[in-house]
């Protein structure tokens, strides 16, 4: 529901390292936590770029599964589709997300010269 | 960890290991001799800059920020009246009210002496479903910090945004209303995970709904062991006294 905002902060950040290069593929990283829905990321970003340098580039997502550890058996699982935040081997509630709420640009993609982006 | 992905055909799998791209899927770029510029930035950066910038902010007048997070019509703005009738004097308020569009929540909360900042999202922020960081530091200027004790700070009505955004509040809490069903918890968990303190509002529709409250607790258990959790009815006053006590002891 936040898609669009979301996606005015990665064209302020893909324009500011790209520095004046062609962007072909911005490849971002997106945990399952963070509510942010793939295709409307990447409809939110043709409406956010058309008109700008950026417009033609694309948003590339990674999922990332939720994972937690618990504190005392020390079992990593994934949190699965009906979030559970407690340990599945042990029981335990003291328990902390090792995975899932990743949400970062991890690299650019530049357009190769001549090739029309 | 392994790298967890969709193909075209939506058929999912994690690789362990960094590379694992051996079966001629097009990851674009990757051997067509593109050059790939790492950036490794987090998205919510901008944001969670301003945030610290208010939380600062609001430390250095001494006053404590409750963000305070709900569906909408689970009851925060009458809690809040509520609230203000009891608390405000002996203890100095001041109110961010946020709201896409009008000022009927500012207006029903007039009156008790409160300092109120509205921030309409509608208005220049391009309809927001949330209150981020940026908003709230607009919205500092227009209370007299120096004055105050505590900042509520009342966030768009949304059980998934306001989650996801930090606006520099040293405490997040959520109302929930029992008339919003037992499994509201498991199919929004990272608003309620993201709570200090869910407090249940409409609690003297009890007699009246088939809500199952030992369900409910357990499954907000499940996504959040930690939370306080506080049963009020906002409109009979019923445990308002509790959730007073509650940011009380945070000043």
């Amino acid at each position: 529901m936040h898609e669009l905002s979301v996606c005015s902060s990665i064209a302020d950040i893909a324009r500011r390292r790209a520095d004046g290069r062609a962007v072909s593929v911005i490849n971002v990283r997106v945990g399952q936590l963070r509510q942010i829905v793939p295709d409307t990321l990447v409809y939110c970003w043709s409406l956010i770029t058309e008109d700008t340098p950026l417009a033609g580039s694309r948003i590339a997502v990674e999922s990332v599964p939720a994972r937690i550890r618990c504190r005392s058996c020390e079992r990593v699982a994934d949190v699965g589709d009906l979030p559970v935040f407690a340990c599945a081997g042990c029981g335990g509630i003291d328990v902390e997300i090792v995975a899932g709420e990743e949400f970062l640009i991890t690299s650019l993609e530049l357009a190769q010269e001549g090739a029309g982006g | 960890m392994g790298r967890f992905h969709r193909h075209e055909d939506g058929t999912e799998h994690a690789h362990d290991g960094a590379d694992g791209h051996a079966h001629g899927e097009d990851h674009s770029g990757y051997q067509t001799g593109a050059e790939r510029v790492e950036v490794l930035e987090r998205i919510f950066g901008e944001n969670d800059k301003t945030a610290a910038a208010n939380r600062a902010e609001f430390a250095a007048h001494g006053v404590r920020a409750v963000n305070l997070m709900s569906s909408p019509g689970a009851g925060k703005t009458t809690l809040l009246r509520e609230t203000l009738s009891r608390l405000a004097g002996p203890v100095r308020i001041g109110i961010i009210e946020g709201d896409i569009e009008t000022s009927l929540d500012a207006d029903r909360l007039a009156g008790f002496g409160a300092a109120i900042a509205l921030i309409n999202t509608g208005n220049g922020f391009g309809g927001e479903c949330h209150l981020d960081a940026p908003m709230v530091a607009s919205a500092l200027p227009r209370l007299p910090l120096a004055q105050l004790d505590l900042v509520l700070i009342e966030n768009v009505g949304n059980l998934v945004c306001p989650a996801e955004f930090d606006v520099g509040q040293d405490a997040r809490a959520m109302v929930y209303a029992i008339t919003e069903g037992e499994e509201k918890p498991l199919k929004y968990p990272v608003m309620f995970r993201s709570c200090e303190l869910v407090v249940v509002n409409k609690m003297d529709l009890l007699p009246h709904l088939d809500f199952d409250l030992d369900a409910f607790v357990g499954n907000l258990r499940k996504v959040n062991p930690a939370a306080d959790v506080l049963f009020v009815s906002a409109r009979t006053g019923e445990g308002v006294g509790a959730w007073c006590d509650w940011l009380r002891a945070r000043l």
